[in-house]
């Protein structure tokens, strides 16, 4: 009853191909960003900022950039933790190699590294598809990962193998607490999550999904896949090029290269597919899901465990939510392949007509 | 010259012990179009079983011989995989039968997740030992025509025997007889094996407990060499280069695999290592089979993929 | 009933042989096709019908023979190449992007015209009329009056993978028409149609032919559909051509009778 189309009728075809077609959309995004700008420092503490909020921020972009990859053009990569790194380092290089580096274009520059990597390393998919094209972007992980550890140049000959970033600033105004440093991560996922939303709606974006459902027809209508394939390489490790940099410099302020191990790419992945492939919400859902199960499962199963008796260890703990992380995505994933994005819509359907059933 | 030939053996040996890794991987996707990325964790979990309960069943039936606790407790880590195998066809593969690769890869990464925390909630996460009676001392072969001997690994020489003998058993086995032609028909094509009358559900319970069965030999042998503990969930990590470089379908392929990128990676570790600053066996492996793939994108042994329209 | 003018040979093919491993799937086919005519190609099943279409198209490529189109002349083809000199077509297994809507569908046949780049695309915005924007509207506008044509207003935002079989082969030939091509390859497009869907289907392949002056190159079984709308017609058998004619002619050709038509009826 509330959320009806009724008297919405576009008159043009711009009206009817915008991004929030449906008013009552279009007011709940606003109020969002609103209440993600003003209320939520009401109300958040620092623990939440800094343990949920700013990791969900980053982790939502490199999930957006992954989901273009492999939701939207239907490449898998299992080696998005590499891209992150590959933005991480490189930002860390521009700034700590040339003086008066600003922060948002090293930041940016870190991306576009990441870029460059990512379009060489998408060059084994013109060739090579599905599980093999998985595993060949293992080859980037694996060699990314070495590279950080072995080859001192890129830590700037940090003896301790890590390396830090301080003082961040942008346009001179000090990014240091939990509160800035969220205003600046919701920044950039803002603008990103707003060009990738035009990015898929666009005919580079129905590209992408044509080489993802049928690439050999898609060819046939004189959709190039090599285009295809390398633009959704480069624009998805831009966007995990500069989550990783923001990861570093703005998450965790010094790093070492397990910080984007292949524990992160699997991270990332398990985000897209229980948020939803190729959906721009599905990231933030599935981003949202993931960084807030172990923080859960950590309060929750203490207080369960004592609940029944039963005094659970944190090696216990440990274990028992790496079998409930399992467990869950198991289920998930029966329940509902196409992830949260598809339950939120079908929500959405249900909301539409209510109160009536049908 | 010694050395080089010290290092392609040692390399042949790593290389086998990969490919056993591998066969279940290829077992599982030919049969069920499923790349078990559980494969792994069901190495580790397999040799914890074996691990405990020849401390436990020993203690519990009060005997003291070696030899018979090995056995039963071989026995019973071979029965939990079974178990396993039925607990993952029942509740998850039946429910997934339709879905997309990359749907049934997660999932895999999810059984991964649990196996690796049930294993380490039954069975306990401190370093386990298992011990078959590999001889853990080197011999030297050669001696009269290199200076010293060659250097060859007793305990690798066993577990290269069992290794080889596992996998050309296993490929007998889905040669000849009728329940490998009935798994080499559900690989083909699901929907055509069970209009023929063969019992899907069964056949997955099947292989997967073959797959059960390979992952027990591969962390008893793994485990008596490097203790069983979490990083020998890893060692699946390696021979994922193995199996796509045979081809994901092809059991020769996973052999064949093995034993290339065993061999590359002992050689190029020991010969252009020390250039590139070491450690390089992390990806030499995968940046091998990248580009294989780019000049045979099936894989060396693999089917080709025909799109047809 | 034509009014439109059989134009010049626009498309030629000669001596095409194709062969899968130990199968011959064509042996030296050999036909033209006119500017502004419906060329119908027919035989039993496995005649190699749809791969010929698909040496045409560039997605199979014949180990001898060529294909000369407009006085240019190729061994083989290159699907975008094929594209861009204006040759669409539809397939018999409905090759539709089932992850996207009817309209998404259709707008990817334009994807040859649309010459924006990632950067403007990437920064439209409400209240200013960029050159992303634009474009999408003006395309937009073309697909909307092929979907007016095949009659699909209603589905339009709908994802193709929930469309009953009949409104999924319209899509097919929608996606083809936005290509705005001058040769047409339609492989059975009214396979699996009841009588009323087909009159429909026939009506638009002849409006299309009709209106714009398309060249069809069609694929079908149905005999009377065959003989109704075309102009020409080639015969294949076992990859083989065994016939060449008007309707007319094919349909008394005695080893076309034995090999395909059965008795005359």
């Amino acid at each position: 009853m509330l959320y009806r189309e009724n008297g919405q009728f576009k008159t043009t075809y711009r009206g009817d191909s915008q991004i929030f077609p449906i008013a009552q959309d279009r007011i709940a995004i606003g109020l969002l960003l609103a209440f993600a700008v003003f209320g939520v420092p009401l109300l958040a503490d620092e623990y939440l900022f800094r343990a949920i909020l700013i990791p969900f921020l980053i982790l939502s972009l490199a999930a957006l950039g992954l989901n273009i990859l492999v939701g939207y053009c239907g490449q898998v990569s299992l080696g998005t933790g590499a891209f992150m790194a590959v933005g991480a380092y490189a930002a860390y290089n521009f700034m700590v190699r040339i003086d008066g580096m600003p922060l948002l274009a090293a930041v940016l520059l870190g991306g576009l590294c990441a870029t460059v990597v990512g379009v060489i390393f998408g060059i084994p998919s013109l060739r090579i598809k599905g599980l093999y094209l998985a595993v060949a972007t293992l080859a980037a992980q694996f060699f990314v990962d070495w590279t950080f550890l072995r080859i001192s140049w890129f830590t700037n000959n940090s003896s301790s193998g890590s390396v830090s970033v301080s003082g961040l600033e942008v346009f001179g105004i000090a990014i240091d607490t939990p509160f800035e440093k969220y205003l600046l991560c919701l920044g950039f996922l803002v603008i990103f999550a707003w060009m990738a939303k035009n990015l898929v709606r666009g005919h580079i974006g129905r590209e992408w999904m044509a080489i993802r459902d049928m690439d050999v027809a898609a060819a046939v209508i004189g959709i190039r896949p090599v285009y295809a394939k390398l633009t959704a390489f480069a624009v998805s490790s831009f966007f995990v090029g500069v989550a990783g940099a923001l990861w570093g410099f703005v998450h965790l302020g010094s790093w070492e290269p397990a910080a984007f191990s292949i524990d992160r790419s699997f991270q990332l992945l398990f985000m897209i597919i229980i948020g939803g492939l190729g959906s721009v919400m599905g990231s933030f859902f599935g981003a949202a899901f993931i960084v807030m199960l172990p923080i859960f499962l950590n309060q929750f199963l203490p207080a369960l465990g004592n609940l029944v008796g039963v005094t659970i260890s944190t090696a216990g703990v440990a274990h028992a939510e790496l079998m409930i992380f399992g467990a869950l995505i198991v289920f998930f994933l029966i329940v509902e392949p196409h992830g949260l994005a598809r339950m939120w819509s079908t929500a959405k359907e249900k909301m539409r007509l209510w109160p009536f059933p049908h | 010259m010694g050395f080089f030939f010290e290092a392609l053996i040692g390399g042949l040996m790593a290389g086998m012990l990969y490919s056993l890794i591998a066969l279940g991987f290829v077992l599982i996707f030919k049969a069920s179009g499923v790349f078990n990325f559980a494969q792994g964790a069901m190495v580790l979990f397999a040799a914890l079983a074996m691990a405990r309960f020849s401390e436990w069943f020993p203690e519990l039936l009060g005997f003291d011989n070696k030899v018979l606790g090995n056995v039963l407790a071989f026995a019973g880590a071979l029965l939990l995989m079974v178990a396993v195998a039925w607990v993952i066809e029942r509740w998850v593969l039946r429910k997934l039968v339709n879905q997309e690769a990359i749907t049934l890869l997660m999932v895999t990464l999810g059984i991964a997740y649990f196996l690796d925390g049930f294993g380490q909630s039954l069975f306990g996460s401190d370093i386990y030992k298992i011990d078959i009676g590999l001889p853990k001392e080197p011999m030297f072969l050669l001696e009269s025509t290199f200076p010293g001997g060659i250097l060859v690994s007793k305990e690798d020489l066993y577990a290269t025997g069992i290794a080889a003998a596992l996998v050309i058993g296993l490929s007998m086995f889905f040669q000849y007889t009728s329940t490998g032609r009935a798994l080499r028909a559900v690989a083909d094509d699901h929907q055509a094996a069970q209009s023929i009358g063969i019992p899907l559900s069964r056949i997955w319970v099947i292989v997967w407990s073959v797959a059960g069965f390979v992952a027990l030999v591969a962390g008893m042998i793994w485990g008596s060499k490097l203790g069983v503990q979490f990083s020998l969930s890893l060692v699946a990590l390696k021979a994922l280069p193995v199996v796509i470089l045979g081809g994901l379908t092809s059991v020769p392929g996973a052999i064949v695999g093995g034993l290339i990128i065993g061999v590359g990676e002992k050689l190029s570790e020991v010969y252009a290592g020390p250039f590139l600053g070491g450690g390089i066996e992390i990806w030499f492996g995968y940046v091998l089979v990248l580009f294989v793939l780019l000049v045979r994108p099936q894989g060396l042994f693999g089917e080709k993929i025909i799109d047809r329209v | 009933m034509a009014q439109r003018k059989i134009g010049e040979v626009i498309l030629d093919v000669k001596n095409i042989s194709l062969r899968f491993g130990g199968v011959k799937a064509l042996s030296d086919i050999s036909f033209d096709v006119r500017e502004h005519e419906v060329r119908a190609i027919i035989g039993p099943n496995g005649a190699g019908k749809s791969s010929m279409l698909n040496c045409i198209n560039g997605v199979y490529t014949p180990q001898e023979g060529n294909i000369t189109f407009r006085g240019q002349t190729f061994s083989h083809m290159n699907s975008r190449q094929v594209a861009e000199m204006g040759v669409a077509r539809t397939f018999q297994s409905l090759a539709l992007f089932k992850g996207m809507s009817v309209l998404d569908n259709i707008m990817t046949g334009r994807n040859l015209r649309m010459k924006t780049n990632i950067f403007q695309q990437a920064i439209r915005m409400p209240f200013w009329s960029g050159a992303a924007e634009r474009e999408e509207s003006e395309h937009r506008e073309v697909v909307e009056k092929i979907i007016d044509f095949l009659e699909i207003q209603a589905v339009r935002k709908t994802p193709v993978g929930r469309l009953p079989y009949g409104l999924q082969k319209r899509v097919d030939l929608g996606r083809a028409l936005a290509m705005e091509p001058q040769v047409l390859l339609l492989d059975e497009p009214m396979a699996g149609m009841n009588v009323e869907e087909k009159q429909d289907m026939s009506r638009f392949i002849l409006d299309v032919n009709d209106e714009y002056g398309t060249t069809i190159v069609l694929i079908e079984h149905d005999m009377s559909v065959v003989m109704d709308i075309s102009d020409r017609v080639v015969v294949l058998d076992y990859g083989k051509k065994i016939g060449d004619g008007t309707p007319t002619e094919v349909r008394a050709n005695p080893e076309v009778i034995s090999a395909y038509l059965g008795t005359r009826h």
